[in-house]
């Protein structure tokens, strides 16, 4: 091994790891320097309004312009976050989001629908501040709230492994140590028990990359979902817009690493009567619509698990204002339970964020397996 | 945001993250942690191999002298018969010569006796020889005075020697 390579790879990291650090500091300092103009710029009261249990649950679990941290005193308190819109007229258009004081207000001719089967989406307005039917919708490449929460992740996730990565480039015969000792296990439980059985002895290392990244980005999202605390507790990994590109990743994968095999089970599968696949390719229809199926069902699982187990400890905590709204003396009583329920299902959560991850990687591995096996 | 429309921002953000993260940790950490896993798990293969080797060679080292340790076992047993034949032989031989020599001096004694005895016999003739020679002189001597006398003599004298 020439010791100059493994020097400059390690330089490589150290400079990875100062852009880490840089961004980081970015995102603390924006976060902290943000927070501040969105308690000024906020004053719209909430007095007067009837708690909606569906609506704010729905609120907690969707996406949103600015990440929202409580409510004092009838006033939101919440961090702004970047909004990219581009529309043929109006060119690029990038500001923070507490321009629209939670849809209260239009900006530079944008608004977010409050109400309708389009809500919470931002649309063209006219010069009287209603929206323009007519106007094609612009297109929205905001920093929202998931894609913050999948941003931070994703920066825990390079510290994390850079570091262990690091170590094992440094002393890869000694025991591990830190959190090397913490991620060992797991990534030797992907490698051995989930990746190598699942493709098989010959052909697993090509896909380890992906599936171990699938792997614990997944699992982190997850587990970030599940703390409540800025930046983390977006419900990153149950939006169905990132479980669908999951499953893009994993239909690319499968299909680009099909051998002559894995097509032509698909367009002319064997030992099936001819009849089926001519005139009328009802075989191949079928095939496709499989390969069509499994990243889809891949993306429905993940999310709708996720959804759900956001939805039900959502709907613990909310047990406690419907109470509340009812009696305070209710209320209170009724927090005691719904805290005990809510902490199991959270506990509960924990399981199911490891037990999507490995579902998740463990079917694209077996995909895999089947698209590269070589009939033996 | 509607809960199952895909949003087209987002999902886009998320193929640049999830690309960008599987890129940058492709290079800078899964290869080296999986290189260094197999590596480790080979060294540790090797080690167990290694010690499996020892162990049979160390049993094979047994047995062998567990073999030399049987084998001069009966080489000593071997030995020490041996040793017992050989001097149970000399022994035996030994007390044949012994006879022998025995029955040589034995039979030299015999001789000497023999020898003495013809010696001693010889004596025993010329003392006969003398003792006749001496009485035939006496009766000689008598005679020359008288005949009766020389008759007595002669008797007596014979009589002697029957006593004798």
């Amino acid at each position: 091994m020439p010791f100059s390579l493994q020097k400059t790879a390690d330089t490589r990291v150290n400079v990875l790891y100062n852009m880490l650090r840089i961004a980081a500091i970015i995102l603390i300092l924006s976060v902290s320097a943000s927070t501040i103009t969105a308690t000024g710029a906020d004053e719209n009261p909430l007095e007067d309004v009837k708690f909606e249990p569906g609506a704010f649950i729905f609120d907690h679990i969707g996406d949103a312009y600015d990440w929202h941290l409580f409510d004092i005193g009838g006033k939101h308190y919440s961090v702004p976050l970047p909004v990219i819109l581009y529309t043929r007229e109006k060119g690029l258009n990038i500001f923070m989001s507490h321009k629209f004081e939670h849809g209260y207000a239009s900006y530079r001719g944008f608004r977010i629908i409050t109400d309708g089967p389009e809500k919470g989406k931002i649309r063209v307005v006219r010069e009287d501040g209603t929206i323009d039917p007519d106007a094609a919708k612009p297109l929205d490449l905001s920093i929202t709230k998931n894609v913050t929460g999948m941003f931070f992740a994703a920066l825990l996730m390079m510290a994390i492994f850079l570091t262990v990565g690091r170590s094992y480039r440094r002393n890869p015969m000694s025991p591990p140590r830190g959190v090397q000792s913490l991620f060992e296990p797991l990534i030797l439980f992907v490698v051995n028990d989930l990746v190598k059985p699942a493709i098989g002895e010959k052909k697993y290392v090509r896909f380890l990359p992906y599936l171990l990244t699938l792997f614990f980005f997944i699992w982190i999202n997850n587990m970030l979902g599940l703390i409540p605390i800025f930046p983390m507790g977006a419900n990153v990994t149950g939006n169905i817009s990132v479980a669908a590109g999951l499953a893009v990743t994993s239909f690319l994968v499968i299909n680009l690493s099909g051998n002559r095999l894995y097509w032509q089970h698909i367009f002319n599968t064997p030992h099936v009567p001819l009849l089926l696949k001519l005139p009328i390719p009802i075989m191949p229809v079928i095939e496709i619509v499989g390969m069509l199926t499994k990243p889809f069902v891949l993306m429905i699982r993940l999310f709708a698990n996720i959804t759900a187990g956001h939805i039900i400890t959502m709907g613990f905590f909310t047990l406690i204002f419907i109470f509340g709204e009812v009696s305070p003396a209710f209320g209170y009583g009724g927090s005691v339970l719904s805290v005990g329920f809510g902490i199991f299902i959270t506990f509960l959560e924990l399981l199911v964020a490891l037990i999507q991850a490995y579902v998740f990687t463990l079917l694209t591995a077996l995909f895999i397996g089947m698209a590269v096996d070589d009939g033996h | 945001m509607d809960l199952i429309t895909p949003d087209f921002g987002l999902f886009f953000w998320m193929l640049v993250t999830f690309t960008l993260v599987f890129v940058i940790l492709k290079r800078y950490a899964w290869k080296p942690i999986v290189q260094a896993l197999r590596e480790r798990e080979e060294n540790i293969q090797e080690g167990i191999d290694n010690a499996e080797k020892a162990r049979i060679e160390i049993e094979n080292v047994r047995i062998k002298s567990d073999k030399i340790i049987s084998e001069s076992i009966v080489e000593r047993d071997k030995l020490i018969r041996q040793g017992r034949e050989i001097k149970e032989k000399i022994v035996a031989e030994a007390r044949v010569e012994a006879e022998e020599e025995a029955k040589k001096l034995v039979e030299t004694a015999k001789k000497l006796i023999e020898e003495e005895k013809v010696a001693a016999v010889n004596q025993i003739k010329v003392q006969i020889a003398s003792l006749s020679v001496e009485i035939a002189e006496r009766i000689l001597r008598k005679r020359l005075k008288e005949d009766t006398d020389q008759k007595e003599l002669m008797n007596s004298l014979l009589e002697e020697f029957k006593l004798n």
